[in-house]
């Protein structure tokens, strides 16, 4: 288990002993904007236990004064009545069940909104530990889960309470006695309730981890099947798939026996009651005390209050399961972003690539530092190249730039405005990266590269389609641009697959160009042809150059020597080779590679 | 209904459980139903005040009845609830070992998000139905049964006049059902196509905010999210007649029974009580009703699932393993001789051929270089060796034996490959370079210097035992190359293969690693593909593809000598460094 798992899972049991009632109250202020709809489905719910009482009630006048008098037009205007209520029962109940679901419906789309943007808009740290697949859950299935409660399920839950409220009221104004010796089981029942919901609720827990660890293993091994297949890994995997999976299920069959406990409990102790009315309350009828008539009230009363506590138990199952659901969507809501937008944030409509780092030190984690009091400055304008080994921190240098994560000591400016005080995404419209991993949504070529964004216009996109030297291979295909692109870009070629990330980065025309690695994966030829193409592009603008082929960079304005984190030279490439240092080693040891059998 | 029967073989194992549910459910149910008996026979005595002593003992039988009938009823669950969760065990074992065997086109065609689905709801929507869908539908089957022998057996013609409804309701029931099930499957297919898109949101969450997309990713979204509700709501639009269907039958039996039998008593053919009693056990059969709806509610949700399971479970392998009765070749016996013959290749769907007629030879401990345009055709090529996919016309001969006729599991097991793309699991850095084989320390060492990867993770606190994230993402893009190579030299292949591993390595590490490499691939066969000559430029042999057809061949050297394409890309690269340099 990796340590984020780890820690993961120690959040998860601390959270499991949070106030159900604070969390309930939480869920239940979702339903505010609902409240007409709620009232009105409390209503009907209403209106449908007093038309299930009319019905009873109308059946033995139907057999006593009808059906006994021999009346028989008395009797079809019963039968007819009857039927209305039935009809009208009927009626409400479908509009019943309708609006229950459309509320829960709705609630849903509104909670899943919120996370979704939440989310999105959460720091690629948070990214970097969370596992995608668990985060997902929590949009899709953790929310899901919930639609149970916001339905149907607090509405009749509602109902059940106000039964059971109902039928105490009528038991104790018909025998107080009686009703003591009837509910002297209740303690009992408080008592096992309590030791089935802890046993339950540990349980659930125990198997929630299960769960998430279950669908990561399956979400890991779907998406890196290439590799569980070329290193012949099927069978380990899938023994180690048996493992987790059989833990999951012995889990369960634990809180199964749980369930089969209580239930039958429920049912004894019912059984319990009906025995104590008829053997108590028998007696009390033979000394007159009692009515046969209230013995038998008794005991449908007492059937009708121990079915809603069943109800509200087995309803439980489902209600824990939203619980931990809601607890786990929750604690994402609660997840602030270290990096966070200022209150007044300085409009980031002039930046026009004046970029200053000012002894920047920052580490991912704690004080494992990455980069080292890096110092630099760039000109608006200016051609800026990165060089370095490979860990010496040159993405780092981008993901701080553009903000992905805020230094941990030192400042950053653009326009000399610490970039803190720009709101990020404002600063981010200035920049486009063309990034290391490259990345491809599913949709069509066309939607990748201009990202869904209208304002980029298809003689925009044509063009940096030809600068990327891409046109070739897309006039080849039968859809031309609107090829279709799997998921993760799986049916194209990588060098293919950086062209178009090449070429979005293009169509946004920015003003500050990052290309980090951006033709790593790229022919000769083809590279060329970009470098020519983008020069013209890139006068005038702010270009920041990642590359381990030198011969790429040699051009720049500034090259920037990095190593371990910490800047050791910098100057252009004519300075740097007469400096004779690292970058001096590194160019002969190029030069030399390429060329010695020339 | 018929999408359920691939379940059968599933129910056969656990047969004498799920039998033995059977009976402890109908046991259950008999004692529940002798119940209303004694306490009617109680309330009897009680009109009579037969005899007080009888009183306790009624309290003692009722309770004992429902004692032992709650017994069999944990019994049930421990019998039929346990094994549907060991279905689902299987059933979810099977899937994954089946997902573990299908092929790269397969997967390409498939997002995870729809994978993912199948692995757990719909295998959950499938256990919600073999565990209480068949518990309640015994339950409900059985009460129905025994209630309506007792209305038969108080008078048989009213009995028939009550269930007059049933037939249309079940034609109601049954139509009502056929609309939902289409319903259902939409929106299935609506929820699928929101996870996918949340899950890529996610894993792409990088260039969301670098090009500032997060509003209309939003946007998006939320109108799927709509989509999604919209469909959810024509569900339950359908599913919301399932309430008021299932107590109309008892409702309108109640009414005709008292309609009919009441005329039946004014002719006086029928008494009062007979009324009453059929009154109150139509009553008792609302019960059943609604878990009756229930039932049909799971089994709605279960058919749609099963059928998408089965049809990936049914899908075959694509690429066929010779197995034993193959060519007794095994990873430790070849020797790493690689042809190819007339070999033409096209990507399933497509219409161009990727590549054509390629005729090449690869002498076992040479070592091959690839060079050619971006989409020429190199990736393709290599994957063939692995059989990622078969060749489409020709054939692949290692060691003179077509590939096709040897162990699958051999085959690739000989073959140790660098993708071009690096994947590593959320795991330490040691399983994931030992990922083939024990774990030794020692070699991880080793093979990770040889990998020029050491030095790198010596600095992080945790060495070797650091966790990555997903994919690897905690690593700079050179590591996580390294870290692949060091994986796939840990294998100690007869066949190494270099997909461009070294494209996200600076010159100098790239330097060191080939001179490293050059001792590992002594005695092994090794393909390197790379647009760099430099690292080429030492192999014995080198193709320079485009367009699917290998158009140079031969020594550096020779190459250069030739004038060509290689010349060509050589004298740029070459030009590049010296233009500069003035
Ligand atoms: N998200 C992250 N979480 C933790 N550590 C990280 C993360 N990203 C990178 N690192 C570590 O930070 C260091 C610098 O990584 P960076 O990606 O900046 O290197 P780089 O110079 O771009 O290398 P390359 O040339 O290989 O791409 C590496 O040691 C890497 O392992
Ligand atoms: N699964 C697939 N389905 C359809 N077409 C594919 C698939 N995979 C690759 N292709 C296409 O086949 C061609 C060759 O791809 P391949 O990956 O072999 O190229 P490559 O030579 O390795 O290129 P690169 O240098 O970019 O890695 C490309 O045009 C690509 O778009
Ligand atoms: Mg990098
Ligand atoms: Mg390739």
């Amino acid at each position: 288990m990796s340590v984020h798992k780890i820690k993961y899972k120690k959040e998860e049991e601390a959270l499991g002993k949070a106030l159900d009632s604070q969390l309930f109250r939480r869920l239940l202020s979702y339903f505010k904007p609902y409240k007409l709809q709620i009232a009105f489905a409390t209503i009907l719910t209403i209106t449908i236990s007093a038309l299930a009482a009319v019905r009873p009630r109308l059946t033995p006048i139907a057999i006593d004064d009808k059906i006994a008098n021999k009346d028989l037009p008395g009797l079809q205007i019963i039968i007819i009545i009857l039927l209305g209520t039935l009809v009208l029962q009927g009626a409400i109940q479908y509009i019943m069940a309708y609006l229950t679901s459309w509320i829960g419906q709705k609630i849903i789309y509104d909670l899943r909104k919120k996370v979704f943007e939440h989310t999105i808009n959460l720091n690629l740290k948070f990214f970097d530990n969370n596992p995608i697949g668990r985060l997902v859950t929590r949009v899709t299935n953790d929310i899901e889960v919930l639609y149970e409660v916001f339905s149907s399920g607090l509405v009749t839950a509602f109902g059940d309470i106000f039964t059971i409220i109902w039928i105490l009221y009528f038991m104790f104004t018909l025998d107080w006695k009686l009703s003591l010796v009837t509910l002297s089981v209740l303690p009992i029942l408080v008592y096992a309730t309590s030791v089935f919901r802890k046993n339950v609720r540990s349980s659930y827990a125990r198997i929630r981890i299960l769960v998430a660890k279950m669908n990561s293993y399956i979400q890991e091994h779907i998406t890196g099947i290439s590799i569980v297949q070329l290193f012949v890994r099927e069978k380990k995997t899938v023994e180690e798939f048996e493992k987790i999976n059989r833990d999951h299920t012995e889990e369960n069959k634990k809180s199964i026996f749980y369930y089969a406990v209580f239930f039958p409990v429920v049912e004894l102790l019912g059984a319990v009651a009906v025995g104590l009315i008829i053997w108590y309350g028998g007696g009390q009828v033979f000394s007159s005390y009692i009515s046969v008539g209230v013995i038998i009230s008794f005991i449908q009363f007492t059937e009708m209050f121990f079915r809603p506590i069943r109800d509200l138990s087995e309803k439980y199952n489902i209600l824990q399961t939203a619980m931990a659901s809601s607890e786990r969507i929750f604690d994402l809501l609660d997840r602030k972003s270290p990096v966070v937008d200022p209150e007044y944030p300085v409009p980031a409509k002039d930046v026009k690539g004046n970029i200053d780092f000012k002894n920047v030190w920052f580490a991912y984690n704690e004080e494992d530092f990455v980069l080292k009091n890096v110092s630099f400055c760039i000109k608006e304008g200016e051609r800026i190249a990165f060089v370095g080994a490979t860990g010496a921190g040159k993405s780092t240098i981008i993901n701080l730039l553009c903000r992905f994560y805020d230094v941990t000591k030192g400042s950053i400016t653009v326009e000399n405005t610490d970039i803190r005080n720009f709101n990020q995404q404002d600063l981010r419209s200035n920049i486009a990266i063309v990034l290391q991993d490259v990345f491809l949504f599913s949709g069509d070529i066309k939607s990748n590269i201009d990202l869904g964004n209208d304002l980029i216009s298809n003689a925009t996109i044509d063009e940096s389609v030809r600068n990327t030297g891409l046109d070739d291979f897309i006039n080849s295909l039968p859809e031309g641009i609107s090829h279709k692109v799997n998921e993760r870009g799986s049916t194209l070629s990588v060098g293919q697959k950086q062209l178009i990330s090449f070429a979005r980065a293009l169509a946004y025309n920015p003003k500050i160009l990052i290309l980090d690695e951006a033709t790593s994966s790229v022919d000769t030829e083809t590279e060329l042809l970009i470098q020519e193409a983008i020069k013209k592009l890139i006068e005038g603008r702010t270009s920041i150059i990642i590359a381990h082929r030198l011969s790429t960079i040699q051009s720049c304005d500034k090259i920037i020597v990095l190593h371990k984190g910490e800047i050791k030279e910098m100057g252009t490439h004519q300075q740097l080779l007469e400096n004779q240092g690292l970058y001096y080693k590194l160019y002969q040891l190029q030069y030399k590679e390429e060329f010695k059998n020339a | 209904m018929r999408d359920l029967i691939p379940l059968f073989p599933y129910l056969k194992k656990y047969k004498s459980k799920i039998f033995l549910g059977f009976l402890f459910v109908s046991v259950s149910i008999f004692l529940q139903s002798l119940y209303p008996l004694v306490i009617g026979n109680a309330i009897d005595d009680l009109i009579s005040k037969a005899n007080e002593e009888l009183l306790f003992k009624y309290a003692l039988l009722s309770v004992g009845i429902i004692l032992t009938g709650g017994f069999f009823l944990f019994l049930t669950r421990r019998t039929i609830i346990v094994a549907s969760r060991e279905i689902e065990n299987d059933l979810r074992n099977d899937f994954f070992a089946h997902l573990q065997k299908l092929p790269k086109n397969f997967y390409n065609e498939k997002t995870t998000g729809d994978l993912m689905a199948h692995a757990t709801n719909d295998i959950n929507n499938v256990r919600n139905f073999l565990g209480p869908g068949i518990m309640y539908s015994v339950q409900t089957v059985l009460r129905t049964i025994i209630t309506l022998i007792i209305l038969f057996s108080i008078n048989a013609e009213i009995a028939v006049i009550a269930l007059v409804p049933l037939p249309f309701i079940s034609y109601l029931v049954y139509s009502v059902m056929k609309r939902t099930y289409g319903r259902s499957m939409k929106v299935q297919e609506a929820f699928s196509a929101m996870t996918t898109k949340v899950q890529e949101n996610f894993a792409g969450i990088r260039v969301i905010k670098s090009y500032v997309r997060e509003k209309f990713e939003i946007e998006q979204f939320n109108k799927i999210s709509a989509d999604y509700q919209k469909k959810n709501l024509a569900l339950a639009r359908m599913q919301a007649y399932s309430f008021p269907m299932m107590f109309l039958l008892t409702g309108l039996s109640i009414i005709i029974v008292i309609y009919f039998g009441g005329m039946k008593v004014i002719n006086g053919t029928f008494t009062v009580g007979n009324i009453a009693e059929f009154v109150v056990y139509l009553g008792q059969l609302t019960f059943p009703m609604i878990a009756f709806g229930w039932v049909i509610s799971l089994v709605q949700r279960a058919a749609p699932a099963m059928k998408r399971i089965s049809t990936i479970m049914t899908t075959e392998p694509g690429i066929k393993d010779a197995g034993k009765s193959g060519i007794n070749l095994t990873a430790e016996s070849i020797r790493g001789e690689i042809e190819l013959r007339k070999v033409s290749f096209r990507y399933p769907k497509t219409e161009i051929d990727i590549l054509r007629k390629v005729d090449l030879k690869i002498p076992a401990g040479s070592t091959l270089g690839i060079i050619g345009y971006t989409g020429s055709g190199k990736s393709t090529l290599i994957n063939l060796i692995p059989r990622v996919f078969d060749v489409t016309e020709g054939e692949i001969l290692i060691d003179g034996a077509d590939i096709r006729k040897i162990s699958l599991n051999e085959l690739r097991k000989s073959i140790g490959i660098v993708p071009q793309e690096s994947f590593l699991f959320s795991d330490t850095i040691a399983n994931n370079i030992a990922y083939t084989g024990e774990i030794s320390e020692e070699r991880i060492t080793d093979v990770s210097k040889k990998a020029g990867l050491y030095k790198d993770v010596n600095l992080f606190p945790e060495k070797f035992r650091t966790i990555l994230g997903e994919r690897g993402i905690t690593l700079s893009g050179g590591q996580k190359q390294r870290t692949s190579i060091a994986r796939a030299i840990y294998k100690e292949p007869k066949i190494l293969i270099l997909d461009d591993s070294l494209s996200a390595v600076d010159t100098s590490t790239e330097a060191e690693i080939l001179k490293e490499l050059k001792e590992v691939m002594k005695g092994r066969t090794s393909i390197i593909i790379s647009h760099r000559i430099s690292t080429l430029q030492n192999a014995d042999n080198i193709i320079v593809l485009d367009g699917g057809i290998i158009k140079e061949q031969g020594a550096h050297n020779d190459l250069i000598k030739l004038e060509g394409i290689y010349y060509n890309i050589y004298m740029k690269q070459l030009l590049e460094e010296e233009i500069k340099e003035i």
